[in-house]
């Protein structure tokens, strides 16, 4: 072994060997259900959290969806057999009653958050940030509720929203991610806890950054939780959803559903930096990480822009996607992938142009190390009536290493012949000699695969909002410090 | 500042230095001529710490330092230049970023804080006066698109930036049409003084007619076979090397 590979073998170890900064588990009193999944689990859920009759029904029919339905396998994910019945399925920090102001909330609880960097304190307005903080699976706070509703938006948690506005979640829930879409988006429906709903009125600018937290915190427990964002005719929302868990040698199931549905001339913009616990560097433990997310463009001219910044889990599993109905509607895909030691990515995204001259853009940008495999997957539809449609997509990998995989696995299928339809894709490697450059110019080399993967990133995270964006460049950094071969 | 003493280096297995003897002191510019393949680049390479090349005996000291025995990022903060015979480009990097970085490595190394950002924006800007480079060069990404002319002239804007005690020129004139030679010239020139030293590693004359050099030396077969003042170049560029090969062959 040369001098150098000895280097990097040691800077490999130094940066595998960092803590993961969100690995700490809160001591808090859990209200948990038995691991398991059956009707009874269902129902049992429903009955925790005194639901309507109809709610209850909903997941029922989709338990019952779901018992028909396989685990999917197409992915290129090698994933040993989920044991679903070893799942708890429900669990809530005790004593949650009605929140009414901060000072009922568990002071273990705030501290966690406070930990985390989400302060719920609305005293603290210098972030500008409404924080929906789910834990395990239940919405322990919701801030800036009242200042909110003066305008007429909605933002609360989802178990609220279905006793508060039962006629919006029955017009909405489903809407656009049935039970019946896939194996996880019918589990998520018959088991989901908990999660954020938000409506923005006619014509209303949601005047600051709308925010979940989600955090994983008991043993053995999967999250299950639903967002559901509805904009109505010439609103606009910034939406961003971020994501921890705990250090735990064995795999926790995460399977989510996003829904958003946007009308004429609305938009919203969804961005995420997902940070579960990916596993150590030997692959043990991490989070599994199933999620459906996808948005329709009902009205006119409405918009939809997903961001994404994936640099946790132990597997990947997600394709935000938007549903082009109206004219002119526009669906954006911005996506950073990070895959290091044995953690495995299939992400991408589907834009299905169905109203004339939609557009869509596909920026991906796929980073792999260590052993981890990193896949992009993607499909541009274009039905018959799409008439004058574009869409532009570009898929970027970049290698560190030689241990490592990148693949893309781009699908077209275009039924009108006035849309034009493009497709990019690049594979690079940070070279030694693009290393011994900034070396030579008094750069570290963990410094220079930070400066050269931020660069390549950047095109992504000039999307996101500024809170985010530091803190996205610094947990890219951390991902892949020194892992260059 | 610099002494090279018996250094012997190979790359893979083979030997190219077979006991170079360079001393260098402050004030002072150096000329290395050679024929191709006498080791001109290798030398350069392992002055600035490139590990592809093994130094089988030998050693490299600088400013009383055992040089070999520091990575390349801190021989370039103890003062140690490169200027590269092929620059890399790194997409997506900003020069602005790339030098930001790099000069708050230098000012960390020896114990300053780093600049602020206007302070360094106003050094950004005197800098690419003193070497006169483009200003649009700079607003793009480190060397990517770039000419081979506009990469070397951002090579001596960098080491403007870095102020170097000890810089080596890896043919530096390569590639330079006459007007950018006269630019990365005087850039050199502008940037001497009597505390740094230059190298400059050229197989032409022509540049020297620009940097002129205290010492011409020729490396042939991985030795130092001749030193002269710079009268040598001249002889060189007139007589070729077949004169001074004839006398090792």
């Amino acid at each position: 072994m040369s001098n150098k590979e000895k280097d990097q073998e040691q800077i490999l170890r130094d940066v595998t060997q960092t803590d993961y900064k969100y690995g700490f588990v809160t001591d808090i009193e859990n209200d948990m259900i038995p691991k398991g999944l059956s009707e009874e689990t269902v129902r049992l859920i429903s009955a925790k959290k005194n639901e309507p009759e109809w709610m209850l029904e909903f997941r029922l029919k989709a338990y019952q969806q779901f018992l028909k339905m396989e685990m999917p396998k197409w992915a290129h994910l090698n994933i040993p057999e989920i044991d679903l019945q070893e799942v708890i399925y429900y669990s809530a920090p005790k004593e949650k009653k009605e929140v009414k102001s901060l000072d009922e909330v568990d002071p273990e609880l705030l501290a966690t958050f406070e930990k985390l960097g989400i302060s719920l304190d609305e005293q603290k307005r210098l972030s500008g940030i409404a924080v929906d903080a789910v834990i395990d699976s239940v919405s322990v706070k919701t801030t800036f509720k009242e200042t909110l509703g003066e305008m007429g938006i909605i933002f609360c948690s989802f178990s609220e929203a279905i006793k508060d506005h039962p006629d919006l979640i029955k017009k909405y829930l489903g809407a656009v991610v049935p039970p019946s879409d896939n194996y996880f988006a019918a589990l998520n429906s018959a088991v989901f806890s908990d999660g954020s709903f938000c409506y923005i009125p006619k014509g209303v600018r949601c005047p600051m950054e709308l925010s979940t937290y989600f955090r994983i915190n008991a043993a053995n427990t999967g999250q299950f939780e639903r967002t559901l964002i509805v904009a109505d005719d010439e609103s606009y929302v910034s939406y961003l959803e971020g994501c921890t868990a705990p250090q735990r040698d064995e795999n926790q199931l995460h399977a989510a559903i996003v829904e958003i549905i946007v009308e004429k001339e609305a938009e919203v913009k969804y961005s995420t930096v997902q940070n579960w616990y990916p596993g150590d560097k030997n692959g043990v433990g991490g989070i599994y990480n199933f999620v459906t997310k996808r948005g329709i463009c009902r009205g006119e001219s409405s918009k939809i822009s997903w961001t994404q910044v994936e640099t946790g889990s132990a597997v990947t599993w997600k394709y935000p996607s938007c549903i082009l109905k109206g004219d002119n509607s526009v669906g954006e895909f911005y996506s950073v992938a990070v895959t290091n030691n044995h953690q495995q990515a299939d992400t991408g995204s589907k834009m299905i142009h169905i109203g004339k001259n939609s557009k869509s853009t596909i920026i991906s940008k796929g980073i792999s190390a260590g052993f981890s495999q990193n896949s992009y997957r993607g499909l541009v539809k274009v039905l018959k009536g799409a008439k004058e449609s574009r869409n532009y997509s570009q898929c970027d990998s970049l290698l560190l290493g030689d241990k490592c995989g990148a693949h893309t696995f781009p699908y077209l299928e275009v039924d009108n012949r006035s849309a034009i339809v493009e497709h990019e894709a690049t594979t690079s490697k940070i070279s030694e000699d693009q290393i011994f450059y900034c070396n030579q110019r008094g750069i570290k080399t963990e410094d220079a695969i930070g400066l050269i993967v931020n660069g390549y990133a950047k095109e992504v995270l000039n999307k996101l909002p500024m809170e985010f964006a530091v803190e996205a460049q610094k947990l890219l950094q951390v991902s892949l410090e020194g892992s260059v071969g | 500042m610099l002494k090279i003493e018996n250094l012997h280096a190979s790359i893979n297995g083979k030997e190219i230095l077979k006991g170079v003897n360079l001393e260098i002191n402050p004030g002072e510019v150096h000329a290395i001529m050679g024929p191709n393949g006498a080791g001109k680049s290798t030398l350069s390479s392992i002055i600035a710490g490139k590990e592809i090349y093994e130094v089988t005996a030998g050693k490299i000291t600088f400013d009383g330092i055992n040089l070999l025995e520091l990575a390349p990022e801190e021989r370039a903060c103890a003062g140690v230049f490169m200027g590269f015979q092929y620059p890399i480009e790194i997409p997506g990097v900003s020069m602005v970023n790339f030098m930001r970085t790099a000069v708050n490595e230098h000012r960390k190394y020896r114990g300053q804080e780093p600049l602020l950002a206007a302070d360094f924006l106003k050094l950004m800007r005197d800098k690419k006066a003193l070497v006169e480079i483009d200003s649009k060069l700079t607003n793009r990404s480190v060397n990517e698109g770039f000419s081979g002319g506009e990469k070397k002239k951002n090579e001596i804007f960098q080491m403007a930036m870095l102020e170097p005690k000890l810089a080596v020129l890896d043919e530096t004139d390569s590639g330079l049409d006459i007007d950018a030679l006269r630019i990365v010239a005087n850039g050199v020139n502008k940037l001497k003084t009597k505390d740094n030293a230059t190298i400059v590693i050229t197989h032409y004359q022509r540049l020297l007619d620009y940097i002129v050099p205290d010492f011409v030396h020729v490396l042939y077969q991985g030795k130092i076979v001749k030193t002269a003042g710079k009268e040598l170049a001249l002889e060189l560029e007139d007589k070729g090397y077949d004169w001074i090969k004839k006398q090792f062959d």
